[in-house]
């Protein structure tokens, strides 16, 4: 995203806020979070201070209008935030403001100096550079003087503006405003909506920046995390396509496999994507690149989404690809998962951990159409675009596979198959077919970006020792027909 | 005995504003009033002594507690309505006494 203001902005402390807001929040403005109950609303203010602390040395003031500071501290210990430590090294102040209708009598005008004094008092014993308000409605619910409220609480962010302190407002989603009392009117510089719903039983968090001004932003629904480490957005349009590019070669693991290929195997660090039918050998394919990265000494990462990691390991050994020494040496990891076991974030948010854990250089996902079953054509696609992205930023040669079903392709498959394909540097394509009532495997190489290949269909057959191409199907130099 | 209780109470002001000034002057009437000899009225003036807020709770200024007798209460606003003041303190006025 090209950043075309010169506001001044702070980092959100949320991984990944940051890219989606052009590079954070506006400095020493409101910003103001609306959801519904349960959207992570107050573990987004928290995150923000505890970073803030911890990465800008920038401290910080948690004003919570809802939970006593104990609560705060052991709700927020959970995801790794150590409140009380940061509080006892003067970075860091929980202040509860607990306003109880039933025990406050109005009468005649009065002000809310004493809000502004509490403010005021916290925010200078530590030198805070960023507040949070958790949540500045309750104070409608404790005073009856809505309209001196309205003009109080405009005051305050005019107030807390005029300080230059990055202050975080939270409110409860409203029936047709953003926030029950109508907060967003006050708040013209950045909102942020969040979002928490169930579809087909897989709950997945949204955000979406309803208004930044004088900023640049995405203005996408972005999902976003709640895991032990806190917060995280995965913006699904941080495909930058300034990856740096390799001429590098690597071979598919299978030596007549190359041969198709003019420069003799992929491109280093490019992506493959291998389409067919239930038993035309994706699979195996998939096992013969891994081999390939484990003879190359390169590790190697394998998403499994249909098979127990032993199932695929004894499945490739009839066939002759052995993948054991290696998993006992920990070149090759073998992750199997229902793909229903979690959305489609966490599924991604697996991925990366394991990438920056195990830092393999070979990924492979067997098959990716498994995922369709987790959500919505779009939401995968937007998935796999950001796998993708993330693997190509890594520089990792990926491969993943992509069941297509026999009656043709089903409309979920369909939404894969793009989406992989128009991002896929390789496409193989196979097929069972029928020669005199015999089957007839056959590869074909459907494109290979910036290389010339083989544009014939090629036969092969699977025995004991593996895949055995026709003689008759293997370019040699005389009947070569490479093309691009 | 009844009148033998005593009234502590608290105001939370924020400097010499015109509301905490008419809130110390509503209240001191009222004691005055209906508490002779029985009450006492300790101002806090947030100005000097922010980190005082937490306690109460305060937010709003003025603020008049009612420490004792218990439960706390605690009214917000100038006090100008006598007797939502009285009520909400429960103070029962002495309605024959100071009567122009």
């Amino acid at each position: 995203m090209q950043e075309i203001s010169s506001l001044a902005k702070v980092s959100t402390g949320i991984e990944g806020l940051d890219e989606v807001t052009g590079g954070g929040f506006p400095e020493g403005r409101p910003i103001l979070i609306c959801g519904s109950a349960g959207c992570g609303k107050t573990l987004f203010g928290v995150q923000f201070l505890v970073k803030g602390i911890l990465e800008q040395n920038e401290p910080g003031v948690f004003v919570s209008f809802d939970e006593t500071a104990a609560d705060l501290t052991a709700n927020t210990s959970s995801l790794g935030f150590d409140l009380d430590k940061l509080s006892g090294e003067g970075k860091l102040r929980v202040d509860y403001i607990r306003i109880e209708r039933s025990e406050i009598e109005e009468t005649g005008e009065y002000d809310l100096e004493g809000l502004f004094i509490r403010l005021n008092y916290a925010i200078e014993a530590i030198g805070a550079k960023r507040i949070v308000l958790d949540t500045l409605e309750s104070l409608f619910s404790g005073m009856k003087n809505e309209g001196l409220l309205r003009a109080e609480i405009r005051r305050l962010f005019k107030w807390l503006k005029d300080k230059g302190i990055t202050t975080i407002i939270t409110g409860e989603r409203g029936v047709n405003t953003l926030t029950r009392q109508g907060l967003e009117e006050y708040i013209s510089d950045c909102v942020i909506l969040l979002d928490f719903r169930v579809v087909d039983q897989i709950a997945t968090r949204r955000l979406r920046i309803v208004k930044y001004r004088g900023s640049t932003h995405g203005t996408n629904e972005y999902p976003f995390l709640i895991d032990e480490n806190g917060v995280s957005v995965i913006p699904i349009t941080s495909l930058k396509l300034d990856y740096g590019t390799s001429s590098e070669l690597i071979s598919t693991g299978l030596k007549p496999l190359d041969a198709l290929f003019k420069k003799g195997g992929f491109y280093e660090g490019s992506s493959t994507l291998i389409t067919g039918t239930a038993g035309t050998a994706k699979t195996i394919l998939a096992g013969y690149f891994a081999l390939g990265s484990c003879l190359r000494n390169e590790r190697v990462l394998i998403f499994s989404f249909e098979e127990a990691p032993e199932q695929t390991i004894r499945n490739l050994l009839t066939i002759g690809i052995d993948l054991r020494p290696y998993i006992e040496s920990n070149l090759l990891q073998i992750h199997a998962s229902r793909p229903t076991l979690y959305g489609l974030e966490m599924h991604l948010l697996n991925v990366n951990k394991l990438l920056t854990e195990f830092n393999p250089k070979t990924v492979i996902v067997d098959p990716i159409s498994s995922l369709v079953s987790v959500g919505s054509p779009v939401e995968v696609k937007a998935m796999l675009v950001r796998l993708i992205d993330t693997l190509k930023t890594r520089r990792i040669n990926a491969l993943f596979t992509c069941l297509m079903s026999h009656t043709g392709i089903a409309a979920g498959d369909q939404g894969t198959i793009e989406a992989v394909s128009s991002l896929a540097d390789n496409w193989l394509f196979l097929e069972n077919g029928l020669v005199s009532g015999k089957r007839q495997r056959s590869l074909l190489i459907v494109k290979s970006r910036g290389m010339e290949h083989y544009n014939d269909s090629v036969n092969f057959t699977i025995s004991s020792a593996g895949i055995n191409f026709a003689a008759s199907s293997i370019p040699t130099k005389s009947n070569s027909a490479h093309g691009k | 005995m009844e009148n033998e209780q005593r009234w502590e109470l608290r105001l939370y002001v924020a400097g010499s504003t015109p509301k905490s000034v008419l809130a110390l002057k509503n209240i001191t009437r009222y004691c005055e009033e209906n508490l002779e000899g029985r009450y006492s009225i300790e101002v806090i003036d947030l100005l000097k002594t922010p980190q005082l807020a937490e306690g109460d709770q305060i937010v709003a200024i003025p603020t008049l507690i009612r420490k004792v007798p218990i439960p706390i209460r605690k009214i917000i606003g100038d006090l100008s309505d006598e007797e939502k003041v009285l009520v909400g303190l429960n103070i029962r006025p002495m309605p024959l006494k100071n009567q122009p």
